[in-house]
């Protein structure tokens, strides 16, 4: 012992049975040994403090006032995003061209294009429509549900290309399609007796519950004022926007006081032209979609 | 040199790792393992030509699938989600088979090594066999052992880096050769190699590769005996698969000692000599630079070198074979008590051992009854959610479904689907034509999975509110396959 410390520093102290150097302190008795570092885990620091060097040179790097240091290769993160969604953006051309040139009733007859529609179409729904639609395309409210089998405009592909593309009541495009219910109550065309005798006879249409007597009266009404838009059945008519009547879906709601306000003073729905806000193949794709959900005809 | 006998000489060695020698920190010294012939070593050739023979060659085996599937005998297709093994294909969702296999090892490692002890390690585990295999190169290039250790010390002459040269140059090319090996499981192989030469291959490829040829080059070149002693975690846990059964590489120090480098002077004299003329031969051979003679310990990996060297000298001196030998403890303690024992087969057949082998046959056989009877059509409904259901203007009650049809053999199959458990009830699938309807045939391409949006209306007057059952049934039109799913009907 007394040898080998003579070879050491008077305060390392030797450790008698490692051998090693202890650091010197002594804490109750029990003291540490000053063991380095293994030497693979010496060079491997030194490395990454040779690789931090060059990563520093040539990658940014260095935050200054207004931006950070360019790095020599010029790597951008932004650059590398824009690069990967021009990447697929490229990967969907051939597809998109093919949506673009061909008719709504070849893509929906070429599976591998109908899936991609379908695709497509889903995506740009949850982006565009589901503020009113409802992410089911489920509607609520004064919006329509798109998967049931009632069309106030047609539920044909060219009806539903035509909606997304022109809009409804759409003032800022010359192509929209629009009718206009005439408020029977509050421009008092008919009188308030006319107006409950013919809701009474809607509610027989559409074979529910209803004051008989009132249906009969109200049967006069209807045929003079309502019949020519949705028709002597009640059927509707989808080239003038008008419900059918005698079917299970009320849109503005079906109880009787419902009824009567509509045709007091009607709701007119109206939903945006998108022709200048989408692209050709994303309003195909969209038309494909809604077509999908159950009611297209 | 030392002549410890008529013939045999007594070689310079010392065990590196022998057990004083053993510190706990220690930087590591080289070891230079002395050629040896024998059974053992003839059988480590055989184990060593089989194993890199399966490695190398499987992947270019040809298995023909028809026209729908690969015809790589075994390929693990990351890409499209398949692992193909002859005649079975297996999809991501049945990887329980992987599991299975994993388990069947794991067993199957117990039961070899709770009976002949650490075979695995002497000689099939990789690192074993390219660690031989590296030796064999070395030992062509540089000579034996003691040519060797000539060379380590000697100064960098030109024939040095020559030969140091060559070695490395080799131990690269084997190297190269297995991280090649391994990429092409994951890939037609002579598609792959074409790439690979031509550099067209994916960098994966080239990166796979290079990792490779450098863990071989350093596991097998350098690190060699510290693998085993100090990262692979099975030394570990094999002591508690060892029992007094187990067979393990045992010098019997009961015939050995008191070791004699003077035996015959010795037995002149009238001395007690065991048979052990203490030529070191058992360390010189070692290539985890132990000495057997110091017992059983967890660096020794049951290579059993040192029996051929010792069998060897036993040879020489006219002693019989099998004074270091594969003996259990059992057999060991009872010899050193004075009884005669050999180990035989009997002492395989044990509790033990046979738990192991009915749990491995019981989990194989399952699996394999599991793949004789498995389907190879699966059906998945899923119930739309948004929105639960849609009143339709008839009054009836429409419920949108996703059904995805697996078609899992390699050929395009078609499949009625049918529609049954509410009166009424029809279907139509969204992008058809066909008009609504309770069946209805679906085409399937081969190996693929078709999801169909399926739309089934059913009268208001039929359903009772809430939750209604109906059941879609899949089955192949020209086979017997068949597969049920029962899926719910909401209604208002």
């Amino acid at each position: 012992m007394a040898a080998e410390q003579d070879t050491k520093p008077a305060d390392r102290e030797v450790d008698e049975f490692t051998g090693t150097a202890t650091t010197g302190h002594e804490w109750d008795g029990i003291r540490e040994l000053d063991t380095p570092m293994p030497r693979w885990w010496l060079w491997t620091y030194y490395a990454t403090v040779i690789f931090s060097i060059g990563y520093v040179i040539a990658y940014p790097a260095i935050p200054l006032v207004s931006k950070a240091t360019a790095g020599l290769f010029g790597y951008s993160s932004r650059a590398e995003v824009a690069k990967e969604i021009d990447n697929a953006k490229q990967a969907q051309s051939q597809m998109l061209d093919q949506i673009s040139k061909k008719s709504l009733d070849e893509i929906r007859k070429d599976q591998a294009l109908y899936q991609f529609a379908v695709a497509g179409g889903a995506s740009a729904f949850r982006v565009n429509c589901i503020q009113c639609h409802g992410s089911g395309a489920q509607g609520g409210g004064i919006y329509p549900n798109l998967n049931d089998d009632d069309w106030l405009w047609g539920g044909k592909l060219d009806d539903i290309h035509s909606t997304l593309k022109h809009g409804i009541r759409f003032a800022y495009d010359d192509d929209t399609r629009s009718s206009e219910m005439p408020a029977f109550g509050r421009d008092e065309i008919l009188e308030k007796g006319q107006i409950n005798d013919s809701a009474e006879f809607v509610l027989k249409l559409a074979g529910q519950e209803h004051d008989a007597a009132a249906a009969e009266r109200g049967a006069t009404v209807y045929a003079d004022n309502c019949a020519a838009c949705h028709g002597e059945q009640g059927l509707g008519d989808p080239e003038q926007g008008a419900p059918n009547l005698a079917d299970a879906i009320w849109f503005y709601g079906g109880s009787k006081a419902e009824l009567v306000a509509q045709i007091s003073n009607p709701k007119l729905g109206v939903m945006p032209g998108w022709q200048n806000r989408l692209d050709a193949a994303t309003i195909k794709q969209l038309t494909i979609y809604v077509h999908s959900l159950g009611g297209g005809e | 040199m030392t002549v410890v006998y008529d013939g045999v000489e007594q070689v310079d060695v010392e065990a590196v790792n022998s057990k004083e020698k053993r510190a706990l920190y220690a930087a590591r010294v080289k070891v230079f393992p002395k050629r040896v012939s024998g059974t053992f070593r003839k059988l480590k050739w055989w184990v060593m030509l089989v194993t890199l023979g399966i490695y190398y060659v499987t992947p270019w085996l040809r298995w023909d699938r028809g026209e729908f599937a690969p015809d790589q005998a075994v390929l693990v297709d990351i890409a499209h989600r398949r692992f193909y093994f002859f005649f079975i294909e297996i999809w991501p969702q049945e990887f329980y088979y992987i599991a299975g296999l994993l388990i069947m090892a794991g067993i199957g490692l117990f039961l070899v090594t709770s009976t002949i002890g650490r075979a695995w390690c002497g000689y099939t585990c990789p690192q074993t066999v390219w660690v031989d295999l590296f030796i064999a190169v070395e030992r062509w290039v540089e000579g034996d052992r003691n040519a060797r250790m000539k060379l380590d010390k000697a100064a960098w002459t030109s024939d040095k880096i020559l030969k140091r040269l060559t070695k490395h140059a080799l131990w690269l090319v084997i190297g190269l050769g297995t991280g090649g090996a391994w990429i092409f499981y994951f890939a037609d192989a002579p598609t792959l190699l074409g790439d690979f030469v031509t550099f067209q291959a994916p960098w994966i490829a080239y990166s796979t590769v290079a990792i490779l040829t450098a863990t071989t080059y350093v596991f097998a070149g350098f690190m060699r005996e510290q693998v085993c002693t100090y990262m692979c975690p099975w030394p570990r846990i094999q002591s508690a698969m060892l029992d007094e059964d187990s067979l393990v590489v045992t010098y019997n120090d009961w015939r050995g000692e008191p070791r004699s480098r003077h035996q015959k002077k010795a037995e002149a004299a009238g001395e007690v000599v065991g048979d052990c003329v203490d030529c070191n031969a058992c360390v010189a051979v070692c290539p985890m630079g132990i000495d057997i003679r110091d017992g059983q310990q967890l660096e020794c990996i049951t290579c059993a070198l040192c029996i051929d060297a010792c069998d060897t000298v036993m040879a020489k001196t006219g002693k019989p074979r099998g004074l270091i030998d594969y003996a259990t403890l059992r057999d060991y303690q009872a010899n050193s008590a004075g009884q005669s024992a050999t180990t035989g087969w009997r002492s395989f057949v044990r509790p033990r051992t046979f738990v192991y082998l009915a749990l491995w046959s019981l989990i194989g056989l399952g699996m394999l009854f599991v793949l004789v009877t498995r389907d190879r059509l699966d059906v998945n409904v899923l119930h739309d959610r948004n929105p639960v259901f849609v009143q339709l203007s008839d009054g009836a009650i429409r419920n949108g479904y996703t059904i995805k049809i697996l078609n899992m053999l390699p050929e395009p199959r078609s499949f009625r689907l049918d529609l049954t458990g509410i009166t009424g009830a029809t279907m139509t699938i969204a992008g058809s034509d066909a008009l609504a309807s309770t069946s209805t045939i679906v085409e399937i391409g081969a190996d693929k999975l078709r999801a169909l949006k399926v739309y089934v209306r059913a009268p208001r007057k039929t359903l009772s509110s809430g939750r209604n059952s109906l059941q879609f049934t899949v089955s192949d039109v020209a086979g017997t396959e068949s597969s049920s799913y029962v899926a719910n009907f909401e209604a208002p």
